[in-house]
């Protein structure tokens, strides 16, 4: 069972929800793995700190053109192929800019000389340990690269399947989120009651509408801001799952790093209700 | 004449300042709101292009808007198709069903499947992404976009949006363009911050915010961009605020101020203004006096 924890806007709770989440199954007994996919800022690893055994560079595919072969200015094919620009044809010669490769592959398989090669480029390292005896796989991007996806779907391979795997997603609604959103089996969208939590949380709606995947909403921070989020919730007949309540306790807790499950008093109680209505949701779209 | 009245050649006309995070949820947005009330005549930008939430303060009033046509989208046209597999075959993204249909959110529009079809069933068709608006606002012009849900090609819309604010600031004389930045620091960031005279990076004294505060310093030093920090919910934590007010003495960035933990900042949110309307004489005098040490460091960069 793979659960994601999405959100749209970005610093709503999603990492809180995954590492309290996690902690409070673990402690009921249930195997449970989870996997940061939020490559950019992966910030998982600073509640449970696991101990990562595991370090492995994640590549992509990049061109590499032999001159001896290459034909330049009588060909030029590759260049004109390359939707991302990322071949040029310049003064007979064809130059590589490797930062704007998708690794496709399509240079290479139209290279009518087989002159051009795949080669690597490292776009970020994949770590894997445990928490106690919960697996953890998470992914950094290095600095300066702008291609996570790749990188996303190395570090869901890496995590093992288990009884749940639960799975913290990057904010916003483009390729990282639908990368790290492919073969969800439920969607945790978690937001706040502001406006800005609105707005992106109907973002997220539409999204994972259209990837048709089944979802439920967690409030965080509950009393905050204004009813707006319940209202749309109701008014879109989608289920509440849970609230976390505003609590300067609970948002210092966080801030030193700390899980709300067993630092926070009476907070272990708005998890065990969030995970009674994953169930029951998830019950419900089994039957 | 003295030296110090002459103009100076090398000065830009346009400053651009780019408020990013690195996290999500630190204030990004109401920051830029509330210093989009504050300084000289601007333009601004929303370069969250995924979660654009600016114009939820602004109430903009568009008064153009256009697609944004970018790349390509694979179609195989089933009449055509014989089912050969090929493109199943050579797609590296998984766009391509069992059925022999596109996904369309799996399709990098590379072009593979197009090239490698017998039959010619598989095309590529220009790729609708999202729209961008041009806004009249109560601070100024506002450029804003949607990227289509599950869309493709943040990167180039981000980029798109910059451009089309740049040359309303040329056209209007203003002298500064304020961009409301994405989080993380991938290809959106990247697109934002390319060739920006100062990135400000919002930060709050949380063990992730500074991990990621980190990361992001990181990222403007490899593109050699300019960095001020401001911490915002300073209440949450006095020790982490410390720790990265040291950060920034150790590293040699400035600190452009600090903002507390209160909750006019939500209250001004729900009211669809900037903490500085909402709040004039609290919170509005911190933005000012924020604001003051930023417009400082971009005069000194721009002698």
């Amino acid at each position: 069972m793979r659960i994601v924890i999405a959100s749209g806007k970005g610093g709503t709770g999603k990492t809180t929800v995954v590492a309290n989440l996690a902690t409070y199954l673990k402690l009921s007994g249930l195997n449970v793995s989870v996997a940061d996919c939020d490559v950019e800022e992966p910030n998982l690893h600073l509640f449970l700190n696991p101990r990562l055994d595991i370090e492995k560079t994640t590549t992509v595919p990049v061109p590499k053109v032999d001159p001896e072969r290459c034909t330049g200015d009588d060909c030029g094919l590759c260049a004109q192929l390359c939707r991302f620009k990322a071949l040029i044809l310049m003064a007979g010669e064809v130059m590589v800019f490797a930062e704007l490769c998708h690794g496709c592959g399509l240079c290479t398989l139209a290279c009518p000389e087989k002159a051009i090669i795949e080669d690597s480029r490292i776009i970020g390292v994949v770590r894997s340990g445990m928490v106690g005896c919960m697996p953890f796989t998470e992914g950094e991007l290095r600095i300066g690269e702008a291609m996570s996806p790749p990188l996303i779907e190395a570090v869901k391979s890496a995590s093992p399947k288990n009884e749940v795997e639960l799975i913290d997603c990057p904010p916003g609604t483009s390729c990282p989120v639908i990368k790290s959103l492919d073969g969800a089996d439920f969607s945790v969208l978690v937001t706040e009651p502001t406006p800005f939590g609105l707005h992106d949380l109907d973002l997220a709606v539409q999204t994972l509408r259209q990837l048709r995947i089944p979802f439920g909403v967690v409030i965080n921070r509950d009393g905050m801001g204004n009813s707006c989020v319940h209202d749309y919730l109701e008014r879109e007949g989608i289920a509440l799952l849970g609230t976390i309540p505003h609590s300067l306790e609970a948002a210092q807790a966080y801030s030193r790093g700390q899980l709300h499950v067993g630092h926070v008093q009476g907070f272990e109680a708005h998890y065990a209700r969030l995970w009674d209505n994953i169930r029951q949701q998830i019950g419900e779209i089994h039957s | 004449m003295s030296p110090a009245s002459k103009p100076n050649k090398n000065a830009k006309a346009i400053q651009e300042v780019v408020v990013i995070s690195g996290k999500g949820g630190t204030g990004k947005t109401s920051v830029t709101a509330a210093l989009a009330a504050l300084g000289p005549k601007k333009v601004l930008a929303d370069c969250d292009v995924d979660a654009a939430d600016l114009h939820l303060v602004l109430a903009p009033d568009n008064i153009r808007t256009e697609d944004f046509i970018a790349g390509e989208r694979a179609f195989i046209n089933a009449d055509a198709c014989v089912g050969c597999g090929l493109c199943l075959e050579h797609c590296r993204y998984g766009a391509v069903s069992a059925q022999f249909e596109i996904i369309n959110e799996n399709c990098e529009g590379c072009g593979v499947c197009a090239f490698v079809c017998p039959e010619d069933a598989a095309v590529m068709l220009p790729r609708h992404c999202g729209v961008w608006h041009i806004a009249k606002t109560r601070f100024g012009s506002l450029v804003h976009a949607r990227l289509g849900v599950a869309e493709e090609n943040s990167g180039k819309l981000v980029t798109t949006v910059r451009q089309a604010a740049r040359k309303l600031a040329e056209e209007q004389g203003a002298s500064l363009i304020l961009t409301d930045g994405p989080p993380g620091i991938g290809c959106p960031v990247i697109a934002s911050l390319g060739g920006a005279d100062l990135a400000l990076a919002v930060a709050e004294p949380t063990t992730s915010a500074l991990h990621d505060l980190k990361r992001v310093h990181d990222l403007t030093k490899h593109f050699d961009i300019p960095l001020m920090v401001i911490i915002n919910k300073s209440g949450i934590n006095e020790e982490i605020t410390k720790t990265i007010g040291d950060y920034c003495k150790d590293n040699g960035v400035e600190m452009a101020g600090t903002l507390p933990y209160d909750n006019a900042f939500t209250q001004a949110q729900i009211r669809a203004l900037s903490v500085v309307e909402y709040d004039p004489e609290g919170r509005g005098r911190d933005l000012l006096g924020l604001w003051n040490r930023i417009q400082a460091r971009l005069d000194q960069d721009n002698q």
